[in-house]
């Protein structure tokens, strides 16, 4: 039972740090939510707040690390020109991606086995843009998060906004990842 | 009671005065806010000129160096430069400062969003060399 190094480099892109992306999302989203007057008391207060800095510091660490891997290390074997300029090209017969004859994004394109371009013009193109929201969203909304600090429980606007620019992040992370398991699927690297 | 809540005339909360928080300026939040609605602006705005122009998707490829991003590197590369720079920048102006925060928010919020839209497929593809 083994992975190559392409299937690590994916399991770490999309399972490893997806994981720890949505655990990191799930309690902050719950701390930041629960900042609300009445709801916690003073040593309470104290103790959320520790725990909420280390959910939105990870999730927006983790929303780096997502993008730059993914961007710098799994893009490039998907993306690579394989099948020679007139497709399908080597791709004729395939039913899956082959290494050295047919990149994913070759396999997609030539819809040799079904209807498949879209998954790149629509799918890969829509993901590998927006998912670089994500990793903005997070670090901003982590920041007004530490700076604000409990202050957040008094000023329910500002507790909103944050709220927006955080799922935002998580949105924009679900957009890659769902196309990413998809695209992994029909096409893997 | 808080002198935060007092500063910025939000709601009073009995559970913060344990804490004896002092007052924050805005500044340093609003320009958090604004940076991120200009990174992604900017990272957007690349993604829709990258199908106009031959020239601009050239230079956009030049960031990939030896690896086979093609012009996805520049556009991430200057989108987050974009994104850092404009922050420091906006901190420096307005650190110990009060800005209006929500204002800043909605601009930022709207940079955003027409950000996203240009980094849609269907709408970027609109302007594609045939």
């Amino acid at each position: 039972m083994e992975l190559n190094t392409r299937e690590a480099w994916t399991v770490i892109h999309g399972l490893v740090l997806g994981a720890v992306f949505l655990l990191a999302f799930a309690g902050g989203l719950a701390g930041l939510w629960s900042l609300r007057p009445g709801f916690l008391t003073t040593s309470g207060i104290r103790e959320r707040m520790r725990r909420l800095y280390i959910g939105v510091g990870t999730m927006a660490v983790t929303a780096w690390l997502t993008v730059i891997t993914g961007t710098w290390i799994v893009y490039p074997w998907y993306r690579e020109s394989l099948a020679g300029e007139e497709l399908p090209g080597s791709c004729e017969g395939l039913v899956k991606p082959a290494l050295d004859v047919c990149s994913p994004r070759d396999f997609l394109r030539s819809n040799v086995s079904g209807d498949t371009s879209t998954w790149h013009t629509f799918g890969m193109e829509w993901k590998e843009h927006i998912a670089w929201t994500a990793p903005m969203l997070a670090t901003a909304s982590a920041f007004l998060v530490i700076y604000y600090g409990p202050r957040l429980i008094s000023r329910p606007w500002l507790r909103a906004a944050t709220l927006v620019m955080f799922v935002g992040a998580f949105s924009a992370a679900v957009v890659g990842g769902v196309f990413g398991a998809f695209l992994n699927k029909i096409a893997p690297v | 009671m808080s002198t935060d809540a007092i500063e910025h005339g939000d709601d009073l909360v009995p559970e913060l005065e344990p804490l004896h928080l002092e007052a924050k300026p805005d500044g340093p939040g609003a320009a958090a806010m604004l940076a991120t609605g200009i990174g992604i602006f900017v990272l957007g705005v690349l993604t829709t000129l990258n199908e106009v122009s031959e020239s601009l998707r050239g230079f956009l490829e030049d960031f990939q160096g030896s690896v086979g991003v093609g012009p996805l590197a520049g556009k991430t590369i200057l989108g987050i430069v974009a994104f850092f720079a404009s922050w420091a920048i906006l901190a420096v102006l307005w650190w110990k400062t009060d800005v209006n925060i929500k204002k800043v928010f909605y601009v930022g919020l709207a940079l955003g969003i027409l950000g996203a839209v240009a980094m849609f497929p269907p709408f970027f593809e609109a302007f594609a060399a045939e």
